[in-house]
């Protein structure tokens, strides 16, 4: 069985898998990383939103054979170590969820943080702020119907994000 | 025209009378633990019945459930800890609704310790507690108020006993605050150093007097979630995150047609050769295949050849499925009314939909010879274990059900579908399961809120409503999961007559609550019998009102405008009470009713009662082409928008304003798209939606852009009222109102966009769409 090695959340990991096994399953079922959620399979609900060298992408839609060695994954559970943080300290995306209280359920929680990062570094690197249009274009799903917080968490986190 | 204004549910528990005592227990053990009985809710029902009102306004659903709880006389505890935190197995199931949290707050209040020092976790089924275990009907936090606070104040006042001993002084010199209790000479002492000594060696009933709500330190005040670090860092745990040993992936390969069946599989062999594949088993829902990852289990899904058994409902569409429903309409009773008054009829129609939430069903399953143990998100294990008891052949009490939380439920895990299943498949295997339903068997097999029509005819004459009728026709909903039951057990007891009616009809007259003042008012509900079991049904965040709610706002709309009356005016004028006045009020003052809009937008209202409680909305909507045919992109149904909410509530005693304000916002989101975007469409016993990208639940494109604004009204009521569904059907209501007034046209069929299908079905046979591989194109 092939070996597939990529660097998740600043370690580089290797796992015996076939190369076509979507990276969702690699990170969830083998690997035991479980913040990226499954909702959907089809990259529609977002639910799985992981970084990939900085940017968003969706396991659930990647082999993880198309992955190289020095790709780096990001989920969750290592958005803290992306901006140095140490010890229990978070991104200050996570930071301005809790201030918010933007979670009910949780499940798609982790997905639309990650979605939020990577949304303001988009537009920062357009040498732009967030707009409502931009917001609008969120496709992460949230059953609960947390958005309004979501919009009022991503404004706060972005303004801390500098 | 003064509206009679009343209020029976300002009764006996109004603020000024005496503060009862409460009877609570201390437990032996070797740290403190003290219980009290979740009977303790409320008091009977009163016994006097003003005249006019409609039977929830005396007796509703939170009290059925409640009533249904006081005979098991079995107990709830809460322990000290030697660290000083307190601990509590909550009978209940946290889906988001933020109940673990509103309860970590009650106890602490109760118990004067900081809440981050109590630990609220869900307690596995406890068949003893018979129709105590339900979480639904908004009830959790009515019904446990009492009994949760009377636990945690036999604990302090057990505390402070033992303090007094070991400081040598007496009770009443001594004081508690952030769980140290300290004496006069400040000398102190710590729960945790009590914890031990406060134990008792044999069981003590002890009596209680509880805070009063003018000492609440904790509760009413906004406070964050308890479990919010953990769902923002990935580490909060749902069914399918955790890691129980052999328990491998597992799907199932489901029929094309609702509810088919298999018959035979052709290729088991080769698809127990693919990679990672272990195990391939038939259940009477499909064919399970088990593999090392879910990935494999979806690859080995679309390779199996089964043969498939027709579905329950073959060869029904949605057309099909109408036209029975309006040959079953109940006849109004036309009432003898003055020739000149006038008289409107409306009728809607209201198309399926799916409860499903973004976790899809999912449970872990392991099946011995002579025992079982499943993990799962289950609002009524006592009924699910039941049921896997059964569907194994083990006896009930050789079967463990943890609860876990679950990724939302909205009336989806009331059933105890995917836990039956998964320990079916466990039996058929042999082996551990962790079953996890694809998405697209979610709107294609799962529960789905039944289809309905609810038809009003009302007279006005002068300006004045005098009568109301409303008949509401619908396809069988469930109620399995034991509420059913619930009724049953107290069917000779129900006051005013409800006894004799079927479970559908009792839950319907429970709820339904016409707040207004309209003369002769009839609400009658009839679910033929030859829908049953044709469907996977159930309640969907509420059970009836968020459809009987838009078909009666809507048309409370035209009969101000035969009235000539403003509508928001003509409702003032007719309700009921003071607390739905209240409501109306806020949101006429916040929302600015009234104010001029450009063509094309409007402004709607609508109120709602239910629940022990009163919630009004206002929003603006904006119906302009510009704004209808808004493109942003494939997949993406944009429609109307609602571009501001006004919410106000009066849900009883607030726990946590915090939690309320989410309630509401959240309940707004599913009024939007449950009148707006969100339906299955049935063609030939197939339905035809897949996953979010064609059934269109509210995304953000749909939101609000200038906010859902909630305002919560000072209540006099001492007890807290349900909150989880409070906000849909106004929601619901208000958009349709909106939308009414905005486009000029009376829209009668929900949501608006139904029956423009607008995408391509995924594939029915294989059951399940490839899983794609372009995500590295689609990075941002």
């Amino acid at each position: 069985m092939p070996k597939q090695t990529f660097i998740l959340n600043g370690k580089p990991v290797t796992v015996n898998v076939n190369d076509d096994v979507r990276v969702l399953w690699v990170l969830r079922d083998l690997l035991g990383v479980t913040g990226p959620k499954y909702g959907c399979g089809i990259n529609v609900c977002k639910a799985c939103t992981s970084h990939i060298n900085g940017k968003a992408f969706n396991p659930c839609s990647v082999r993880v054979g198309d992955l190289e060695k020095t790709d780096k994954v990001t989920t969750i559970e290592g958005l803290p170590a992306t901006v140095g943080a140490r010890g229990d300290d978070l991104h200050p995306m996570q930071e301005a969820w809790l201030e918010l209280d933007v979670a009910q359920c949780g499940y798609c929680q982790p997905g639309q943080i990650m979605a939020a990062v990577a949304l303001v570094k988009k537009v920062r690197r357009e040498g732009r702020e967030i707009t409502e249009a931009d917001l609008d274009r969120i496709r992460n799903v949230c059953r609960c119907g947390t958005y309004v917080r979501i919009r009022e968490a991503i404004e706060k986190g972005a303004r801390a994000m500098r | 025209m003064t509206a009679l204004e009343h209020d029976p549910q300002a009764g006996p528990d109004s603020p000024g009378l005496g503060r009862r005592g409460f009877l609570g227990w201390v437990m032996a053990g070797t740290t403190l633990v003290v219980a009290a009985d979740l009977g303790l809710s409320r008091t009977a029902a009163g016994a006097a019945i003003p005249s006019g009102p409609q039977v929830p306004e005396i007796y509703d659903l939170e009290d059925l459930q409640t009533d249904a709880a006081l005979p098991t006389a079995n107990l709830i505890t809460v322990t000290i800890n030697r660290d000083g935190t307190a601990s509590f197995a909550l009978p209940r199931m946290e889906v988001g609704q933020g109940i673990v949290t509103s309860t970590a707050m009650i106890l602490a209040e109760e118990l004067d310790l900081p809440v981050e020092k109590v630990k609220v976790s869900l307690a596995p089924a406890r068949p003893e507690l018979l129709f105590n275990q339900l979480t639904g009907g908004s009830n959790t936090t009515f019904s446990t108020f009492t009994p949760i606070r009377v636990a945690a104040a036999v604990a302090r006042r057990r505390l402070l006993e033992a303090a007094a001993i070991q400081l040598g002084t007496t009770v009443d010199r001594l004081t508690t605050t952030g769980g140290i209790i300290s004496d006069t000479l400040g000398n102190t002492v710590t729960y945790g150093d009590l914890a031990t000594s406060a134990a008792s060696q044999v069981v003590e009933a002890v009596e209680v007097l509880l805070k009063s709500k003018a000492d609440y330190q904790v509760i009413g005040k906004p406070r964050n979630r308890t479990d919010a670090r953990d769902a923002v860092t990935g580490k909060k745990k749902f069914t399918t995150d955790l890691d129980v040993p052999g328990a491998l992936p597992t799907m199932v390969c489901r029929p094309p047609e609702h509810q088919g069946s298999p018959r035979r599989v052709r290729n088991k062999a080769q698809v127990l050769k693919m990679p990672g594949v272990t195990h391939v088993a038939m259940v009477d829902t499909g064919v399970a295949v088990r593999a090392r990852t879910f990935g494999q289990c979806i690859d080995a899904v679309r390779a199996l050849e089964v043969d498939w058994n027709r579905g329950t409902a073959s060869g029904e569409s949605d057309q099909t499925v109408l036209a029975k429903l309006k040959a079953q309409e109940l006849p109004m009773v036309v009432p003898e009314v003055p020739v000149l008054a006038e008289q409107v009829d409306t009728r809607f129609e209201f198309m399926f939909r799916s409860s499903a939430a973004l976790e899809p069903y999912a449970a872990i399953a392991d099946v011995r010879a002579d025992r079982a143990e499943v993990w799962a998100g289950l609002k009524a294990p006592i009924v699910a274990q039941g049921n896997i008891a059964a569907a194994t052949g083990l006896r009930q009490d050789q079967v463990k059900v943890n609860v876990v939380t679950g990724g939302g439920s909205f009336g989806h895990k009331l059933f105890g579908d995917h836990a039956i299943e998964a320990a079916k498949v466990s039996k058929a295997m042999g082996v551990p399961v962790k079953l996890m339903w694809h998405r697209v068997d979610e709107p294609r097999q799962g529960r789905l809120h039944p289809m309905a029509t609810s038809r009003v005819r009302a007279t006005v004459l002068a300006g004045q409503v005098l009568s109301f009728e409303q008949r509401h026709t619908s396809v069988t909903t469930d109620f399995s999961h034991g509420l059913g039951e619930m009724i049953t057990s107290l069917a000779d007891e129900l006051p005013t007559g409800l006894g004799g009616l079927g479970f559908a009809e009792t839950i319907f007259t429970l709820t339904q609550e016409l707040p207004y003042n309209f003369g002769v008012v009839t609400q009658l509900l009839n679910e033929p019998l030859e829908f049953e079991d044709k469907f996977s049904t159930g309640s969907m965040r509420n059970i009836y009102s968020p459809d009987t709610c838009v078909a009666a706002e809507l048309t409370i709309d035209l009969l101000a405008r035969k009235a000539g009356k403003d509508p928001l005016q003509f409702r003032l004028d007719h309700v009921k009470n003071k607390r739905v006045r209240a409501v109306l009020e806020k949101v006429k003052k916040e929302g600015r009713w009234g104010r001029p809009m450009p063509e094309g937008m409007a402004q709607g209202v609508a109120l709602h009662k239910e629940y022990k409680g009163a919630t009004a909305v206002l929003v603006e909507i904006d119906c302009r082409p510009r704004t209808v045919e808004r493109d942003l992109g494939k997949e993406t149904y944009t429609g109307p928008r609602v571009t501001k909410a006004v919410i106000a509530v009066d849900c009883g005693l607030v726990v946590n304003p915090r939690g309320v304000e989410a309630q509401m916002q959240g309940g707004f989101m599913d009024g939007l798209a449950m009148t707006l975007s969100a339906s299955n469409h049935l063609r030939d016993g197939r339905f035809l939606e897949g996953s979010w990208d064609n059934y269109f639940y509210t995304r953000q494109w749909n939101v609000p852009p200038e906010g859902v604004e909630v305002h919560i009204v000072e209540s006099d009521s001492d007890t807290p009222g349900g909150i989880g569904e409070a906000a849909v059907g106004s929601s619901a209501a208000a958009v349709a109102c909106a939308y009414a007034r905005a486009t000029g046209t009376l829209p009668t069929r929900f949501p608006i966009n139904h029956g423009q299908v607008r995408f391509k079905p995924k594939s029915f046979v294989p059951s399940m769409p490839p899983s794609p591989t372009d995500g590295l194109k689609k990075t941002y």
